[in-house]
């Protein structure tokens, strides 16, 4: 079906063919559905929106998309999205991935292309937990969980996303529950706003091997009171009655409430992701109480590819070489008669 | 076809030329001597030349204190301590000055950068710094902070001067050549127990500092250059000198040009394949995108991502390299995209020998991954037509929509030779498979009725949305599909997409004698050696030997049985413990297939050639 700019897309623009296999009550529907709905929003056509993705449950996402997409490898989704972003880049284009798939065999190249900050944008299904290969605990698991390959207890203290990401220097990192799709939607759109490397983690409950590990911040009952979604230049606050709220108590994060103490609204904290120094945002990933979900970091910077494309008009600019047959007759050659 | 050999047989292809230069203080002489002295204990034979001729005596003024010392070695008879220079030792501005005449071009010149200050660039003449102003473009320069490397060696040797810890430093390029030229130390450090004996701090710092050097030139995998033929009947033209790696380098770079597509290199170092990212990371003016990754498996996947998206894509490594490469290799044959793999083979297994040549990794690159995995595999065989096999290379994974290996092998990629310089107007045409539908039904997965080849829709390209991935997938639609029949199908077309190759590529032709008695079988980087035995046989009045050389190993070409019909016996000629026999065996029974195999590290020799050949026609 051919798609124009000028054509308003719906959601339904973007379900391909195929039939969604994951397992019922999974939030990668929610994910997928926010993407579809996301996108119409982004003001970009459809033939140049691409979606690479690794292995794993989340890796099938590509296939679930009516636009350009590649289930690549293990892993490597990063790396392979580098190459599609480098190669054209008016291209808005999605990495697929979740937490064994980025964290631990594809660690590097997750490091790698956020210290480089190419203008990609990462969803990072994290559900703390191997589903597709049934059940063995991940780099997110947590210490003492109980998994196919942990049957006493997981040894391995976790990854926490942000804090690895932000220490790879992330410009961009966010954090969603996965039932919360209109917040999600929301983001999605920012990620694909932003220029650079923008990372969303999804809180991603899988329903069949770890079900509920997000309970305590993300169920509708408890959300309000545990969950603090923080938004630039807004103070942080969060509780059912919007009483409690963060303050900087010597070096570190403190739960307050408002009318207590004599605190007021005046002495919370307002969220900046826009500040250059990663500490505070390090500190705010940090929490589990209250878990911080939205844009918790947000800092311009060239990405990558401008810098490259910078250096190589730079370079055409003083070269003397306009085609190949200048650089091959250059310098020392010689007549054979 | 290259002719690469040499017309008179007293310059066998191992002969180098060595010459050791700097101020009369440096040493240069015992260097030298010491050099040559160990070569010969090595078994070389050798040529020596302390006194330098005229030509390249020092001229009049500054220039004057200039000392050399020439060795010419070589494992069979060497007649003249040569005239032209492989490898250039310079200790100052003015011992490079009055030497850099005599180096061949593309050939390596290791300097003392510590010496090149303004006082002496001054005295040696030079207006700007040499190494700074690109007037040795067209040498492989390996500067060196020498002086201070020696300083910092000896810091902890107790009861010596400034002065004796300077002149020590001779020392140090010794040991650097003997580490690059497979030499042993022994030599060279008794005679400082004997000549220094009663001073032993200088023997220490003697012993020091040569030491240091050698582990210097292990530690930079320095390589030296080893392929030193001259043709003898170059076809009339515009030529120049040029290193294998550097002539892949420019293969690809005229493909791109010709087909008109951007070229995007994902690589990581590796020796010795890094002078080929060294070489096209310097002309992004040709709009090439390179991408040093973080690691071999980042470069081949984002090469991949950018073959997805419509670039001519590559990546280079060696060995190692290409073990760690091989899922994304499998994932670019599934999915069906263009992409060039380069391996500059090297001695393994494992690490290895880095800076040695091998062709052990032929079964690597046809069997080296998980399932049914075939690839295009050809072989460059000089380092000059490694610019057409490049570009060959390139022509291929266009036009077939396949993933192509391409062998070279560190023996010509770092060994230079004259290359006819051939401009893309000369290259065949090359095509590809970019497709937009022009509103008829279409699929990713159809195919080119003659090729096999499959459509190449690209992102950007509206209304041609589609997906592609590591599952296998169904024969029309692309979509992922497990039915059983379909996955046999897809792996058997896969495979004739690959044999299918064979109608687009040349027919065999073997050199020397048609039929007979004896057909010499090579592939890739041992072409100069083995035609030069050949060649010297029939030279002798030998008229029974043929030679044939493979460029193209899988598949392989079409006529590939009938020649070996044509001969009594066959043997195959390879630096590794028998690939090329094993696959020539594995497609073709019933033929006599003896082997000549090398493991050293080392190219074949004439001698050793010769004397197999004339063995197996007795």
């Amino acid at each position: 079906m051919e798609a124009t700019a000028d054509k308003k897309y719906t959601f339904r623009d973007f379900e391909s063919d195929q039939e969604v296999r994951w397992c019922p009550g999974c939030d990668d529907y929610v994910i997928l559905r926010s993407m579809q709905k996301a996108l119409p929003e982004m003001g970009v056509k459809k033939e140049d929106v691409v979606f690479i993705s690794g292995i794993g449950c989340s890796s099938r996402f590509p296939y679930y998309m009516d636009t350009f997409g590649m289930h690549g490898i293990h892993g490597r989704a990063p790396a392979i999205a580098t190459g599609v972003k480098l190669a054209n880049n008016d291209l808005s284009v999605w990495v697929i991935t979740g937490d064994g798939d980025s964290m631990a065999i594809g660690g590097n190249h997750f490091i790698h292309v956020l210290r480089r900050n190419v203008d990609l944008n990462i969803v990072l299904f994290n559900n703390e937990i191997y589903g597709l290969t049934k059940g063995q605990f991940s780099p997110t698991s947590l210490v003492g969980q109980k998994t196919k390959s942990s049957p006493y207890g997981n040894t391995q203290p976790p990854f926490s996303p942000g804090e690895l990401a932000i220490g790879a220097q992330a410009r961009f990192f966010a954090r969603i529950g996965g039932n919360t799709p209109k917040e999600m939607t929301q983001i999605f759109i920012d990620c694909h706003n932003f220029k650079g490397t923008s990372l969303v983690e999804v809180l991603q409950n899988c329903p069949i091997f770890n079900n509920g590990a997000f309970d305590q911040y993300t169920d509708k009952k408890v959300r309000a009171d545990r969950q603090l979604f923080v938004e630039h230049g807004k103070p942080m606050i969060f509780g059912t009655n919007r009483d409690k709220g963060l303050i900087l108590n010597g070096l570190k994060l403190e739960v307050v409430t408002i009318g207590e103490n004599g605190i007021t609204e005046e002495d919370i904290l307002v969220h900046d992701a826009e500040e250059k120094d990663p500490t505070l945002h390090q500190m705010l990933v940090r929490m589990d109480y209250p878990m911080i979900t939205g844009i918790i970091r947000r800092v311009k910077d060239l990405t990558f590819e401008e810098r490259e494309n910078a250096q190589r008009e730079q370079v055409k600019k003083n070269s003397k070489f306009k085609k190949t047959s200048d650089l091959f007759y250059s310098g020392d050659v010689y007549q054979v008669i | 076809m290259d002719v690469l050999e040499s017309k008179r047989p007293s310059q066998p292809l191992e002969a180098v030329v060595i010459r050791f230069v700097g101020d009369s203080g440096d040493g240069m002489q015992l260097t030298g001597t010491q050099f040559s002295d160990t070569s010969a204990m090595f078994g070389n034979d050798i040529a020596t030349f302390p006194n330098f001729p005229a030509e390249i005596r020092a001229p009049q003024g500054s220039l004057y204190g200039v000392s050399g010392y020439q060795v010419h070695i070589g494992s069979v008879q060497i007649s003249t301590p040569g005239d032209d220079v492989d490898l250039l030792v310079a200790m100052n501005p003015a011992g490079l000055k009055t030497n850099l005449h005599a180096v061949k071009p593309g050939h390596t010149i290791i300097v003392d950068t510590d010496a090149f200050t303004q006082k002496n660039l001054d005295k040696a003449q030079y207006e700007s710094n040499p190494l700074e102003d690109g007037s040795l473009a067209n040498y492989r320069v390996i500067e060196v902070e020498m002086t201070s490397l020696t300083k910092e060696a000896l810091k902890d040797v107790d009861g010596l001067d400034n002065k004796s810890i300077t002149r020590t430093k001779n020392m140090f390029a010794l040991g650097m050549v003997y580490w690059m030229y497979n030499r042993s130390m022994e030599h060279t450090i008794e005679f400082f127990n004997t000549k220094f004996k009663g001073r032993p701090e200088i023997v220490e710092a003697n012993t020091k500092v040569l030491k240091t050097g050698y582990y210097f030139a292990e530690t930079l995998e320095l390589i030296p250059n080893a392929y030193t033929v001259s043709p003898a009947k170059m076809e009339p033209g515009t030529y120049r000198i040029i290193m294998g790696n550097k002539a892949t380098a420019w293969g690809f770079l005229a493909a791109a040009e010709k087909s008109g597509m951007e070229l995007f290199l994902g690589s990581y170092p590796i020796t010795p394949a890094s002078d080929i990212l060294h070489e096209l990371v310097k002309h992004g003016h040709f709009g090439v995108k390179s991408l040093q990754a973080e690691d071999e498996i980042a470069g081949i996947s984002s090469a991949i991502g950018a073959a997805f998206a419509g670039d001519l894509a590559i990546t280079t490594t060696s060995g190692p390299g290409l073990a760690l490469k091989g899922e994304a290799l499998g994932l670019a044959m599934m999915i069906e995209l263009p992409l060039v793999v380069v391996n500059v083979q090297r001695g393994g297994p494992s690490t290895g020998l880095p800076t040695k040549t091998e062709q052990s990794d032929l079964l690597q690159a046809m069997y080296g991954r998980n399932g049914e995995s075939p690839v295009i595999v050809i072989a460059a065989s000089t380092p000059a037509n490694c610019f057409r096999y490049a570009y060959l290379a390139a022509k291929l994974t266009l036009e077939h929509m396949t993933p192509v290996v391409l062998l070279s092998d560190g023996y010509i990629a770092n060994g230079s030779a004259p290359w006819k310089i051939c401009t893309v107007d000369e290259m065949p045409e090359i095509n590809n498979h970019r497709f937009k539908s022009n509103g008829e039904e279409w699929h990713a997965y159809d195919r080119d009725p003659d090729s096999l080849a499959r459509r190449w829709p690209i992102p950007g390209t509206p209304g041609m949305e589609h997906r592609v991935g590591g599952l296998e997938k169904h024969q029309v639609t692309g979509n992922v599909s497990y039915v059983p029949e379909n996955h046999e199908y897809m792996t058997k077309i896969r495979a004739e997409k690959i044999k299918r190759v064979q109608n687009y590529i040349p027919e065999l032709e073997p050199e020397f004698a048609q039929n007979g008695d004896l057909l010499v079988v090579g592939w890739g980087g041992t072409y100069g050696s083995l035609h030069s035995a050949v060649n010297h046989l029939a030279e002798e009045g030998i008229d029974t030997i043929g030679y044939a050389h493979f460029n193209y190993l899988n598949p392989l070409p079409k006529n590939t049985e009938e020649l070996l019909k044509r001969y009594k016996k066959i043997v195959v000629c390879e630096l590794n413990n028998g690939q090329f026999a094993k696959i020539l065996r594995m497609h073709f029974d019933g033929y006599d297939i003896v082997q000549f195999n090398k493991i050293q590290g080392l190219p074949f020799g004439n001698t050793e050639l010769m004397e197999k050949f004339k063995q197996l026609l007795k």
